[in-house]
């Protein structure tokens, strides 16, 4: 296997294992707190739903859109999702901001669960049911994006599903195994790695696809592909240089 | 109605987050590349220019949020 697919395998494992791991902290929640038959049912119908919005999302986007225009389509997207985690990545390393911590927000989820008066349909725990299905939908909708997008960009779909899927499966067994949320985990290290990834593929597709306005072929930056490792490093720089500058402008609030 | 706007909230609290500033950013820095490039600016330079112009709108954008915080 080449190392473009390992490099590819690797983007789409970590970006999905942390977007996972938030889905299950909030499907725990509200299984211990109102019930694993209406938590399930909603992550259940999460899952289905998904199915079905990959399958139209996949389609739509290969299908319809030019190559450029896709570029610049899905560009920009993983250029917004990768900057919003970059800038709490940077705020939380300037000590601007609280660390994510998935233990409290387990705590925060079970609290709003447990003052929530119970009301059913069909059975079913409604309120456990919706925020089981929005969580999961939420979160695997990104997922979902994710893995389009860097499997259509580097035409090796199979690699980004695999990528995504083992993460999926690993979040899964570690979730039944330990019945609580996986504190253990580095996430706010490993979305700062996203975040620069997503970013730099962000800006390289998106610049790329702005070709579309001009004849319909895609732009070529300098050094092609490699520009994309200049790019990780550029956004690194930046990022790291703000984490020094950050706590200046607001030295009252650093943490 | 109430469909409807559950379904907007969705796809804002998806793509816009909780930092409109990051959105608004990307698009700017994106239409004034789009400009240079419609003035005639080459695709290299264009390419550079994006990327100069990109971490320059999320710099901007992060020191904003810090000062007004």
């Amino acid at each position: 296997m080449h190392g473009a697919t390992w490099g590819l395998m690797a983007s789409t494992f970590t970006a999905s294992f942390v977007e996972f791991v938030e889905a299950l902290t909030i499907v725990l929640a509200m299984g211990v707190t109102r019930g694993w038959r209406s938590a399930l049912a909603g992550t259940a119908a999460a899952v289905l739903a998904l199915v079905a919005f990959t399958a139209a999302a996949g389609y739509a986007l290969s299908t319809w859109l030019p190559a450029a225009l896709l570029q610049l389509v899905v560009g920009t997207l993983l250029l917004i999702f990768g900057l919003q985690w970059l800038r709490k990545a940077v705020l939380r390393s300037a000590g601007l901001k609280a660390m994510h911590d998935e233990t409290e927000e387990f705590a925060s989820q079970t609290a709003a669960a447990r003052r929530v008066a119970a009301g059913s349909r069909f059975g079913l725990d409604t309120f456990a049911f919706v925020v089981s299905f929005k969580g999961v939908f939420l979160e695997g909708v990104e997922v979902v994006f994710i893995v389009i997008t860097f499997g259509l960009s580097a035409a090796n779909m199979g690699a980004a599903i695999v990528g995504s899927a083992v993460a999926g499966v690993l979040v899964l067994i570690a979730g039944i195994a330990l019945h609580r949320p996986l504190a253990m985990i580095p996430e706010n290290t490993l979305k700062y790695g996203v975040g620069l990834l997503l970013a730099s593929f962000g800006t390289y597709w998106a610049v790329e696809g702005l070709g579309v306005f001009t004849g319909g072929r895609s732009l070529s930056w300098p050094g092609g592909d490699w520009a994309i490792l200049v790019l990780i490093a550029c956004w690194l720089a930046t990022s790291r240089l703000l984490v020094h500058a950050l706590p200046r402008l607001k030295p009252e609030v650093a943490l | 109605m109430r469909f409807l706007k559950g379904f907007v909230r969705f796809w804002y609290d998806f793509i816009i987050g909780d930092d409109w500033k990051i959105a608004v950013a990307v698009v700017s820095a994106l239409a004034v590349v789009l400009i240079a490039l419609l003035a005639g600016l080459g695709g290299t330079a264009t390419a550079v220019l994006g990327g100069v112009l990109l971490v320059g709108f999320f710099v901007i954008g992060v020191v904003v949020d810090v000062r007004r915080s």
